[in-house]
């Protein structure tokens, strides 16, 4: 299941002043809780898309405070909700700024950017490589991401795993989906 | 007994240390006239850093506003006298501001308190702010996002640290006859509150400097090492993004607190990166510049 979220409005519904851009830790902080509401109500395994495209200004403490905090609680090893995320309407300067956030807490995050769906934030040549696969070839099991990664199988189970629990890939029984494809 | 502080002819960050050199030698109590008769150019920083020294002292002083009418017009459509009259108690008359808007502010003395003043701000600037960075700066459209987080990131400092309000302004000046040849928009963001070495008093860069903290240190760590006085992950980053965007425009960032200032230097200027044994200055100034695109359109 998919669905929508206008960042915008979530901001014009936390913050009076009818204000297009992100800034400061309490908005961000304002924003977040009133998507994780939202989120939060969900069924799970929902994919949220979250749509920037009336956005602004993205300053890196309000980042801080509504991306990463947003990202950090759904990619425990015991996350507080089965919830997905993707960016949307995003500008190359919130890109910037979201990557460089991503980058300070070790996260990543799947992103729609320019047309394509890109992975942006902390993550390895080899993770980068098997999540591109799934994305090529979608529903995947292991030993196809490995036989066209050159990955060793364990080690791609392995990737493949921590891309799950990283909210990057979602997982139905032993195949892999990119976000945004309902498992068949 | 009255001490006289004078204001010079040209006001700006540097000639500002002139001010602090006066006011060293004084106790915190002194009662203070500020003349500000012979003044005739002031930037934001200037200005902003005049309402901070009113801020920071206890009783509040007597202020001569310049006598110049051009002068006074100026400073007065800045919204300077708007805000002093509150922290000064003025020796003369100044003008009215007249209706017509000065055509080089960007953003006029503007306090900053609240997070609810920096949204203010961003969005207030915005519109203004593409304006000039792409016409007198010649900066590519996307040089404004960057700019107004900049602005944002500044003035947060102000509320999440500093114990007390501060005021921005930002302008655009014609430096073709100074060091760096061009156009340039300055944002000046100052505060009088309790300073970057404070700040970070209970911060682990305190504890790794032991003997050696001191208002430089304070701020190489701040500027340089991303230290906050917050611990968890993710702070610091306000002022590694403002350096981000200065580098990429070859623009400068100073920060001046206690008695040390740091600069990232751009390559126009051939200043000092860190300055030490300055009279003390209460609080902070930061200030920004962003100079014209170089070389022909």
């Amino acid at each position: 299941m998919k669905t929508n979220i206008d960042v915008l409005t979530a901001l014009q519904s936390g913050v009076p002043g009818g204000y297009s851009d992100l800034v400061t830790r309490r908005t961000g902080a304002v924003v977040r809780m009133v998507i994780e509401r939202q989120i939060n109500g969900l069924a799970d395994g929902t994919v949220v898309f979250l749509d920037f495209s009336h956005i602004g200004v993205l300053d890196h403490s309000c980042a801080d405070e509504f991306v990463a905090k947003l990202m950090l609680p759904l990619t425990r090893e015991h996350p507080s909700h089965d919830g997905y995320v993707v960016f949307n309407g995003i500008s190359v300067d919130h890109l910037e700024t979201i990557e460089a956030v991503l980058e300070t807490h070790g996260l990543a995050l799947v992103v729609q950017f320019e047309g394509s769906t890109q992975l942006v934030g902390a993550v390895t040549t080899e993770e980068r490589a098997c999540w591109q696969l799934v994305m090529l070839h979608g529903a995947s099991i292991p030993e196809t991401v490995a036989l066209h990664t050159g990955v060793p199988d364990e080690a791609c189970r392995a990737l493949l795993e921590s891309l799950a629990r990283r909210r990057l890939l979602r997982r139905d029984a032993d195949r892999f989906f990119p976000l945004g494809t309902a498992p068949a | 007994m009255t001490s006289v502080i004078t204001v010079p002819a040209s006001l700006d960050e540097e000639s500002f240390e002139q001010v602090l050199d006066q006011l060293a030698p004084l106790p915190a109590d002194a009662k203070l006239l500020v003349d500000a008769r012979h003044c005739r150019f002031a930037t934001p920083a200037g200005l902003t850093s005049l309402l901070c020294l009113a801020q920071s002292r206890i009783e509040k002083p007597d202020f001569a506003p310049p006598t110049d009418e051009n002068v006074q017009s100026y400073w007065a459509r800045s919204a300077f006298f708007k805000y002093a009259e509150e922290l000064f108690t003025f020796r003369g008359t100044v003008l009215r501001p007249r209706a017509q808007q000065n055509i080089d502010a960007v953003l006029e003395v503007t306090p900053i308190a609240r997070n609810e003043d920096v949204q203010a701000i961003v969005d207030h600037v915005k519109d203004r702010a593409t304006h000039i960075l792409t016409t007198k700066l010649r900066l590519e459209a996307r040089a404004t996002m960057g700019f107004a987080m900049s602005l944002s990131e500044a003035c947060q400092n102000v509320v999440e640290h500093a114990g007390r309000g501060g005021w921005v302004a930002v302008q655009v000046y014609d430096w073709t006859k100074r060091r760096v040849g061009r156009h340039v928009v300055v944002i000046s963001v100052a505060d009088a509150g309790q300073g970057f070495r404070r700040s970070l008093e209970t911060s682990r860069a305190r504890a790794l400097a032991g003997d050696r903290w001191n208002d430089g240190e304070a701020l190489e760590a701040a500027l340089t090492q991303g230290h906050s006085r917050h611990a968890e992950p993710g702070r610091g980053q306000g002022l590694k993004g403002i350096k981000g965007y200065v580098h990429r425009y070859d623009g400068s960032l100073s920060i001046r607190s206690g008695t040390a200032r740091i600069t990232k230097l751009p390559s126009w200027d051939t200043g000092e990166p860190r300055v030490e044994g300055l009279s003390p200055f209460t609080g902070a100034q930061l200030q920004i510049v962003i100079p014209e695109r170089a070389g022909d359109a």
